[in-house]
């Protein structure tokens, strides 16, 4: 293994992290592996003792903990709550452990029961409504997106070590999009939830010119109704609206007061 | 002759996903041999009824986080299916050089990360970044080269941000292009020295009689769309796929099972070649010659080799696909949109097989019903059915338990499952 990192001349310990999936697509794990260019580097900054995907030997003994996907089944609470006493820092590592992620889409039918059968007809599967890891277990951490931007895992890591404070971006995409002098897509006529959702992926998805989807959830002070005016002015339903508002959990508060206006 | 011997692997280690291995063996007789996939199920066919047709691809995408940019298309050839639509030829090469990129850096991941270390008897690759890293900084360029380009084309790696119904929101620069170009002409080096690495490792002697299921190339290696081809002699339009997988289930797994003609069936890279080994291109010819690869080879464990083949089978097309780019002028990246109702059905070879998306639209262009049938879903009756049989053929050589563990993941991780994909 490479050696130890040096943070101003003093050797940094590295801490023992473990990765841990429960309903998801493993694709936040994933994007780890995929920074070829910087993973031999990462991997100098922690020991790993746990990464079922890409390794055999199954360490217990971690100091931070990184849950990748959303509560869907009752052994994935005790599950969790083993990890809990183990690890110094759990982190949600990205918006399935954050607020459910795409698998809370199927908590909005009220027949649940229907839900099973459509997939499974009268096959017996255990499920529950999808949820947040938060709901189940203290969470230290968030890491936000579907899926996480692998820069910012990095820098959230190294400031991990350091002890540094680990702040999110309080303000909108739209901010690093017009940074990145996009334009506008609701002047391309296509809509984005650029204006309410939390900034920290630099713009990722305006940035290809497809419009933001909300997986970061809500920035802070994020004025929904004036988002809904924004949306409705340029021509976009409602539905439009809820489709990408309710993809990943972060709105949920927000879904349900718009779905109860009607 | 082995007596007795009992394995349980549970949460089987570099594979995407969760499953157990379970094998017992007592008076010298195979009790019990079986692949239980033990996965949540996420119903993405359930929370996509309701949904209007520009969040098929963008849900579905989800189901997967190794090849999400496989399913976006999958979903995206769907619903252009059930509006009619003909993709542009620009739209169909990109879609393509993107596919293939995708397939390479799926293959390289599975090749060096998931399926080498048990031939060197490392319990991962870490160990080798000190003692082999030319072997590691190899594995690293060719998957930072084909993530590189999934960015350019499709702009983002991992669920993908450029792919939409119609075509795509923007194009990569020529220059881009220019550069990938050069990437992969280098790249090919890399591919040789990898094939000389798998040269050095014994692929176990293990054959099973299996029925394989791919597209069916008609004048190139397929991918997208066409005939659905079985090595037990069906041949079947694309909309007809339900014929080709027959899902049900079973106690033992959350993942559905699939079988056409006999009791399972087998997609991936290896029925692939089995059906379209006619079409490989000149230098991946050669590397399946290297290893003895010919149709229909029953063992497998040979589709790690398969891979490897696929691997060069890409970089050369890319190649082509990307002259044909540099010669013409770029056009409109987008095709609009007129929303139809009806089915429409979309097979498409992912790094693990073949891949269906099937959806059924109301007039406003809602789903009514969505139907995907991923991969390992079809491989996971066969992975259950070949332990049988390897257990059997271990027991009778007196394999240790030890031995018998090792073959057992080393067959399941072959099939370079995607667990949590075939649940979905
Ligand atoms: S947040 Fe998105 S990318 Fe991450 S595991 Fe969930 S579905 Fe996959
Ligand atoms: S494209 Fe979206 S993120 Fe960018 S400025 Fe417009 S609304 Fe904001
Ligand atoms: S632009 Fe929006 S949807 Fe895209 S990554 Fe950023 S927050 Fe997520």
């Amino acid at each position: 293994m490479p050696a130890n990192l040096t943070y101003l001349g003093v050797e940094l310990a590295r801490p023992r992290v473990a990765f841990f999936e429960l309903s998801s697509c493993e694709g936040c794990q994933l994007q780890l592996l995929n920074n070829e260019a910087t993973l031999l580097d990462f991997l100098s900054l922690v020991e790993v003792v746990r990464f079922r995907e890409g390794m055999t030997e199954a360490g217990d003994d971690y100091a931070v903990a990184f849950v990748e996907g959303s509560v869907t089944r009752a052994d994935q609470e005790l599950q969790l709550a083993e990890i809990r006493k183990k690890a110094k820092v759990m982190v949600a590592f990205g918006s399935c452990a954050c607020f459910g992620g795409v698998n809370q889409l199927k908590n909005r039918f009220s027949d649940q029961e229907w839900v099973k059968r459509e997939v499974y007809g009268d096959f017996h599967v255990d499920t529950q409504l999808a949820r947040p890891i938060s709901d189940v277990v203290k969470v230290d951490l968030m890491i936000y997106g579907c899926p996480v931007k692998k820069e910012e895992v990095e820098r959230i890591v190294t400031d991990l070590l350091l002890g540094k404070a680990i702040n999110h971006p309080k303000y909108p995409v739209c901010m690093e999009c017009k940074a990145n002098e996009n334009i506008c897509l609701f002047d391309l006529g296509e809509p984005c939830l650029g204006p309410v959702t939390r900034a920290g992926c630099d713009a990722w998805c305006p940035s290809n010119r497809m419009g933001c989807w909300g997986c970061r959830g809500p920035a802070d002070a994020a004025n929904i109704p004036q988002m809904a005016r924004i949306m409705a002015e340029h021509g976009f339903s409602t539905e439009t609206l809820l489709d990408r508002l309710e993809c990943f959990g972060g709105f949920a508060a927000h879904v349900e007061e718009i779905r109860k206006k009607g | 002759m082995k007596l007795s011997c009992n394995i349980s692997v549970k949460h089987l280690t570099r594979v995407e996903g969760h499953g157990n291995i379970n094998i017992r063996i007592k008076d010298g007789k195979l009790e019990e041999a079986s692949w239980e996939v033990v996965e949540t199920p996420r119903f993405f066919e359930a929370m996509l009824v309701g949904k209007k047709w520009d969040n098929a691809p963008y849900i579905s995408g989800r189901i997967c986080g190794i090849c999400s940019i496989g399913h976006t298309l999958a979903s995206i050839r769907a619903v252009e299916n059930v509006f009619g639509m003909v993709p542009t030829r620009q739209t169909n090469t990109l879609r393509l050089l993107l596919k293939h990129m995708e397939t390479l850096q799926s293959h390289v991941l599975h090749l060096y990360f998931l399926a080498a270390p048990d031939f060197v008897s490392l319990g991962s690759v870490l160990p080798l970044i000190t003692s082999h890293p030319e072997v590691v900084q190899r594995a690293v360029r060719l998957k930072l080269l084909a993530n590189d380009a999934c960015d350019i084309i499709g702009g983002r790696r991992l669920h993908p941000t450029r792919t939409v119904v119609g075509g795509f929101t923007m194009l990569p620069e020529k220059e881009q292009l220019e550069k990938l170009k050069q990437r992969l002409l280098a790249s090919v080096e890399d591919l040789k020295q990898t094939a000389a690495l798998f040269t050095t490792f014994a692929i176990p002697d293990f054959v099973r009689e299996t029925e394989f299921v791919s597209l069916k190339g008609t004048d190139s290696y397929p991918f997208i769309g066409g005939n659905l081809l079985s090595t037990d002699g069906l041949d079947l339009p694309e909309h007809e796929y339900k014929k080709m997988t027959n899902e049900y289930c079973v106690e033992i797994s959350t993942s559905k099972w699939c079988r056409v003609s006999r009791q399972s069936m087998a997609v991936g890279a290896l029925a692939r070649i089995n059906n379209n080994h006619h079409l490989l291109a000149p230098l991946a010819r050669q590397v399946a010659d290297q290893f003895g690869l010919k149709p229909v080879c029953h063992n497998p464990y040979m589709n790690n080799i398969a891979q490897l083949v696929e691997c060069v089978q890409v970089v050369e097309d890319s190649l082509a696909l990307i002259d044909e780019l540099l010669g013409a002028a770029m056009l409109e990246p987008r095709q609009p949109v007129a929303v139809k109702a009806g089915i429409g059905v979309a097979a498409v070879e992912v790094p693990r097989g073949i891949l269906y998306h099937c959806y059924d639209f109301d007039e406003e262009g809602r789903i009514r019903k969505a139907d995907c049938v991923i991969p390992t879903t079809q491989n996971n009756a066969n992975i259950h059915y070949d332990l049988n049989a390897l257990a059997r053929q271990c027991a009778g050589e007196g394999k240790t338990d030890r031995e018998i563990e090792l073959l057992a993941s080393m067959l399941v991780r072959a099939y370079d499952p995607c667990i949590s994909c075939s649940v979905h």
